[in-house]
């Protein structure tokens, strides 16, 4: 590094000619509303000189205009932050033209917050919702001089933390993390502060290694360099043993009971920049018991724990006097399911009547409730879009997936949004599903046109649209799936390109249906990362080393590079393994897997037999509101689902414009 | 939350006008026209401002911004003008406008508005740029080759394709001086708002190609004034006086 700093100094003034030449300097320079720099020593010192302070970064590993929305690093940016021992500032995926502006200069990656290196702080903990964000993972790493592989850091390399949905399966990039935790980083977060002040205060003993071994005993924190990997000859995992005495064979997931004691974020983040999710979301429950098979959320994030309609509601008055945000979405994995959400609507209606505060509630659950939920929100104002995810083309299939929605329900839904004024409808499908056939596939046409047909009947109009939406379905771990063959890149696109014809065909809908669809090959990828284990990380590095970044962007993405990358890789171990291994190959009841060590809480017995149901098109019934079926998630961690209902109202309120009769003019 | 239909009842009247006028200044320069337009639409819910709104289905703020200093650039000059609903005090708005947005977009000045409109009273800009590690003698050559000249044009390219305009015209002075330790060089400018508007770059385009100016970095920009063009000193004027005479303050 040409700059010779002090650690947790301000780069700012190294970093400001560079932002004068490049894109959108907006997103690098930080100071958004409600963003905090702490005291680089806010933990002060111990007796013999020590200092005592844990410092964060939290780096979502995107560009800052998909990162800066997440509510998982905004909740965990002010839990850390509200402790006076800790700090913690962000950092985000810098583009390609910033990215070589710093190496020209021999400048570091960076937080927005202090502009301070990301290798001065203790922890860099990212956080993973997709694993397309990996190669960003290694720029940073590389920007921040911090060694790809955890056996070559040093003490003063931060420890390399991750969390977020995709950390379930950390194997792919295991030697490029000291740890990962999964589940709710609420409480972790608060842990692993407490081990490293403990641990600072007692003169570091051990060294990083002998602090990676504390976490590592809590039970709840996986450090991959403790587990050795066995492989059998055809090239599946024999076992995976723990190497260091205390350290568990199963790490478990984190779980917050109380949403109502964790009322985060109390003070959202409102950037200046432009993001692709432009307004305040207050998440309403966590989990989800639908039981789509498909669903990786769903299933590792059980129990269902609901946030009280009190709690929500002060929530979003606290929030929006704190943002001035125009728009509230209300968020969960299935809004609609809150066992209060008609009195949730309907109070925060009223309270907010006549201010300009729009409500969303990113729902897509199928059934006429929905259509009276999205009624109450859009009261007196215009009904452009409602959006439906049945998920799968035909009745066959929807068993499968356990995505219990009849064809007459769609179409009554539909019909129910279209009278009542809605002129769009949107529909999500997924193609590639287990045992699905190009029949299953090629009735999503005759659906489309079955909705538009009724939309035209029930609104006595022509200029009624529906939108297909159709994604390729990736299997995940931790979910009845995890098991099944990915559908090949070919029969992806073969599949589409025949619904594309069939939606085509008939010209009395022409216009009237949109299509979109992506094709087969990012899916491969997130396939092969998916599901992949500690070999596939030199697939990882060798992409990264050959240009590799935000795979996640379809102008950066390319199929070509990966494919290349990991047939050179795979190349070059004793066993017979490649990309279709990982993907395309259907697994046995017996095969070690290789996140079967990280415990979500889901009893694999009952994944398999999950599995077995969905190929007997058998479905169960969501145990919200019908008897458990034993998934393993509530006795395994001594919990139960917190739902309501509470059975309170939310009271009127002058929330917005109180202030107001202090500005008004004094006679 | 709900919207008004538009048939439904017709949104409360404005009955008051505000001018403000704001800087832009540290990190925040990097902040683009539409970056602020959105903080200041956040802000002013809140600080609580009673703002007049449009009638319609998607009903807007009533705001109406002038001829904002581009991206990257600082500014102790900005204006605006709002539309309200209730009579307020503009120095309590003020005090609460400033408070709700971010730290370096500052809100200076808060006036009722008088007759005439704002924008056109905005004639010239008065524009400070400062070089770092360059010595006064070279700016001064520069700016001589640059001031004897009748005409210079330049090219930029706009949204719609290059377009080339003349730059010298627009300029009503522009002079040199050194900073008071001597470490950098400073350009203050007067430049007449023109179409299309004269920007810095559009003049450091014309020193380069008239005498061959490349500093070593980019210069730090600060807008320090825009308003009515005085005759008959040259010099930029203020132009929310007029309204500060009628409000008698
Ligand atoms: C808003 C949203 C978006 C927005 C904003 C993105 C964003 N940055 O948040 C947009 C529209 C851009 C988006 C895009 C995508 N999304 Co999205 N999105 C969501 C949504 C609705 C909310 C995310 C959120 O804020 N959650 C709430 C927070 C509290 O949860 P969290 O982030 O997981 O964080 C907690 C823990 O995971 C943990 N944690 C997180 N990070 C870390 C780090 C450390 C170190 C530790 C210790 C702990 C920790 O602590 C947090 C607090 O408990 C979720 C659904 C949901 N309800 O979660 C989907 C979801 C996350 N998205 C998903 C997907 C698939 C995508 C896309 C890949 C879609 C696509 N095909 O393009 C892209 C990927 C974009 C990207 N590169 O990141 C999936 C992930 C699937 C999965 N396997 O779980 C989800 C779960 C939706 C679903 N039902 O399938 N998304
Ligand atoms: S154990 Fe039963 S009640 Fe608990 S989450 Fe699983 S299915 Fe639901």
């Amino acid at each position: 590094m040409s700059a010779a700093t002090l650690p947790g100094e301000s780069l700012y003034p190294l970093l400001e000619p560079l932002f004068e030449q490049v894109g959108k300097p907006i997103q690098y320079v930080g100071g958004e509303l409600n963003s905090q720099v702490k005291d680089w020593n806010c933990g002060g010192f111990g007796p013999d000189g020590d200092e005592l302070t844990a410092r964060w970064t939290l780096m979502y590993p995107d560009a800052y205009e998909v990162g800066v929305p997440n509510q998982g690093v905004m909740i965990l940016y002010e839990v850390l932050n509200e402790r006076a021992d800790a700090l913690a500032e962000r950092s985000y995926a810098v583009w390609p033209d910033m990215e070589d502006l710093l190496r020209a200069h021999g400048l570091p990656q960076f937080t927005v917050d202090g502009h301070r290196a990301v290798r001065d702080f203790d922890i860099f903990g990212l956080s993973f919702s997709t694993e397309l964000c990996y190669t960003n993972m290694l720029t940073a790493l590389d920007l921040a001089g911090i060694p790809f592989r955890s056996q070559d850091r040093v003490d003063d390399d931060p420890l390399v933390i991750v969390g977020g949905h995709a950390a379930f399966n950390p194997e792919p990039i295991a030697d490029f993390i000291d740890a990962a935790i999964v589940g709710d980083g609420e409480q972790a977060v608060l842990m692993v502060t407490d081990l490293v002040t403990t641990w600072k205060a007692a003169g570091r003993p051990g060294g990083r290694e002998g602090l990676l071994r504390d976490l590592a005993r809590t039970g709840g924190v996986y450090v991959p360099a403790f587990y050795q990997v066995d492989y059998l000859p055809d090239g599946r995992i024999k076992r995976v043993v723990p190497t260091e005495p205390g350290v568990p064979w199963r790490v478990s997931k984190h779980t917050v009971m109380d949403l109502d004691a964790w009322p985060y974020p109390k003070q959202p983040l409102v950037p200046l920049a432009e993001s692709v999710h432009e307004r305040m979301s207050v998440e309403i429950f966590r989990g989800c018991t639908r039981g789509c098979r498909f669903c990786q959320a769903g299933m590792i994030t059980r129990p269902v724990r609901e946030r009280s309609i009190t709690g929500i509601g002060e929530m979003v008055e606290r929030g929006l006097a704190a943002t001035g945000f125009e728009e509230v979405g209300l968020l969960s994995l299935s809004s609609a399911d809150h066992s209060e959400i008609a009195d949730i609507t309907k109070g925060l209606a009223d309270r907010y009547e006549g201010t300009q505060t729009g409500l969303s509630l990113p729902s897509t659950r199928v059934d006429a409730f929905n259509i009276d939920l999205a009624n109450e929100l859009t009261r007196n104002g215009r009904r452009s879009g409602l959006t439906f995810a049945p998920e799968g083309g035909s009745e066959r299939i929807r068993k499968v997936i356990n995505k219990m929605v009849t064809e007459e329900d769609l179409i009554k839904t539909v019909a129910a949004a279209y009278g009542a004024g809605w002129r769009q409808v949107k529909l999500y499908f997924m193609c590639g599903l287990p045992t699905e056939t190009d029949e299953d596939v090629l009735q999503i046409a005759d659906l489309a046109q079955r909705v538009i047909e009724t939309g035209r009947q029930v609104s006595g109009q022509r200029d009624i649209r529906c939108t297909v939406s159709v994604g390729g379905f990736v299997p995940k771990p931790h979910t009845p799936f995890q098991w099944c063959a990915q559908l090949g890149v070919e029969e992806t696109d073969a599949r589409l390109h025949q619904l594309r014809d069939a939606l085509r065909a008939d010209k009395r809908y022409g216009k009237a249906i949109g299509f979109r669809y992506h094709d087969g090959q990012p899916g491969i990828v997130e396939g092969l990362l998916s599901r992949g284990d500690r070999r596939v990380g030199r697939v990882i590095e060798a992409v990264w080393r050959d240009g590799g970044r935000f795979d996640g962007w379809s102008e950066h993405f390319s199929y070509e590079r990966w494919m290349r990358c990991a047939g050179e890789a795979f190349a070059e171990l004793p066993w017979d393994i490649d990309v279709a291994w990982y993907t395309t190959r259907e697994r046995g009841q017996a095969e070690v897997l290789p996140w079967d060590h990280l415990d979500s809480g889901l009893d694999k017995e009952w994944l398999w037999q999950d599995w077995q149901d969905a190929l007997d098109e058998t479905e169960v019934d969501d145990c919200r509101w019908t008897p458990c079926f034993d998934c393993g998630v509530c006795p395994q961690m001594g919990t139960d689902i917190e739902v309501g209902p509470t059975g309170q109202k939310l009271l009127p309120l002058t929330v917005v414009g109180s202030g107001q009769p202090a500005l008004l003019e004094r006679p | 939350m709900a919207k008004r239909t538009p048939d439904g009842p017709e949104p409360d009247p404005a009955v008051q006008k505000l001018r403000v006028r704001y800087a832009k200044r540290g990190r925040l320069r990097f902040s683009s026209t539409r970056d602020f337009q959105r903080a200041l639409e956040r802000a002013l819910r809140r600080a609580d401002v009673p703002m007049a709104f449009s009638a319609g289905f998607h009903p807007h703020p009533k705001i109406s911004y002038a001829n904002a200093a581009p991206t990257g650039t600082a500014s102790e000059a900005e204006y605006f003008e709002i539309s309200v609903t209730d009579r307020v005090d503009p120095e309590r708005v003020r005090a609460a406008l400033d408070e709700a947005l971010p730290r370096g977009l500052d809100v200076l000045e808060v006036v009722e508005a008088g007759t005439g409109a704002l924008a056109d009273r905005l004639e010239a800009s008065q524009w400070e740029l400062v070089f770092t590690g360059l010595s006064v003698s070279r700016a001064e050559a520069a700016v001589a080759a640059l001031l004897a000249q009748d005409r210079h044009e330049v090219t930029r390219l706009f949204k719609k394709g290059p377009r080339t305009f003349d730059v010298r015209g627009a300029i009503v002075s522009l002079a040199a001086s050194g900073s008071e330790d001597g470490s950098c060089a400073i350009l203050q400018m007067v430049v007449r708002h023109t179409t299309p508007a004269v920007r810095p770059d559009d003049v450091l385009t014309a020193l380069r190609a008239v005498a061959d100016f490349v500093p070593p970095a980019p210069p730090l920009v600060t807008r320090l004034a825009q308003g009515p063009l005085h005759p008959a000193t040259a010099r930029v004027a203020d132009p929310l006086a007029a309204d500060r005479d009628v409000d008698g303050s």
